[in-house]
């Protein structure tokens, strides 16, 4: 028994059963994107060199590393958005379409965590 | 009510490919081209990391024919998916729905493609030593 009118049941429910979330997020984080990776490719090309030593310098200095965790989370974010509507188009059968979208999650947070500690290790030192 | 004259859906006898469908499987293949990109890209950050030893073999890799040919198609792929994906994002606001204007729009995002994948390279080559 729910109080809840049948429209508003329905609102915001497409066949996803999640309303625009999913879609809203993919148009913020690709805006998103479109700053960050256009900082990133200008700033590469800025190096004088791509020696271990000067990658460190560069990624270490507060603003890149900023830039780099930003990117990282929102590249990482954007991309398991994406990958999750390809595997919901072309994986067939519930149970393999589950395990399918738990590793394709699971991978994104993995990357996007290494990605982080890579740069909180090299900025705040230790590399 | 036979009549064999009328033609058939779909017309597949005067059906053309549509540019824009093209593009629409091209933005799919270059998404999923830059999540593998992805992983290259946090080993890259994790090599820097880690130390020297493991950025020079990451860099290494890098600097191979495979390595570089690899570096050139995904930096092809990300410039296509920026471009379309600027091309998406103005759909979402309504503009640019006219065939016409979808279809310029389109060929317009294959030569912004072209032209800012070369560029990037110049620039980079430009810069200093890569790798």
């Amino acid at each position: 028994m729910s109080l809840r009118s049948p429209l508003g049941q329905v609102l915001g429910s497409g066949s996803a059963k999640d309303g625009t979330g999913h879609w809203w997020a993919q148009r913020v984080t690709a805006v998103a994107l479109l700053i960050l990776s256009g900082w990133f490719l200008y700033s590469l090309t800025r190096l004088d060199s791509f020696a271990h030593a000067a990658m460190l310098d560069w990624a270490g200095r507060p603003f890149n590393s900023v830039m780099l965790l930003l990117l990282s989370v929102t590249l990482a974010w954007h991309s398991a958005l994406g990958v999750q509507v390809v595997l919901e188009d072309y994986v067939h059968g519930a149970f393999i379409k589950m395990v399918s979208l738990l590793l394709n999650r699971f991978a994104h947070v993995f990357l996007a965590i290494v990605a982080v500690v890579a740069v909180l290790k090299i900025a705040l030192g230790g590399a | 009510m036979n009549n064999t004259s009328r033609p058939l859906s779909p017309h597949l006898s005067i059906y053309r490919w549509p540019i824009s469908m093209t593009l629409s499987i091209l933005h799919r293949m270059t998404g999923v081209a830059l999540s593998v990109g992805l992983i290259a890209f946090v080993l890259w950050l994790a090599s820097i990391a880690i130390g020297a030893g493991s950025y020079e073999v990451v860099a290494g890799w890098m600097d191979t024919i495979i390595g570089k040919l690899a570096l050139l198609g995904w930096s092809f792929a990300f410039f296509f998916h920026l471009t379309n994906g600027v091309r998406h994002l103005f759909w979402d606001v309504g503009m640019g729905f006219e065939m016409r204007q979808a279809n310029a729009s389109a060929w317009l995002v294959l030569v912004a493609t072209v032209l800012m994948t070369a560029a990037y390279w110049l620039l980079i080559q430009d810069s200093g030593s890569l790798v």
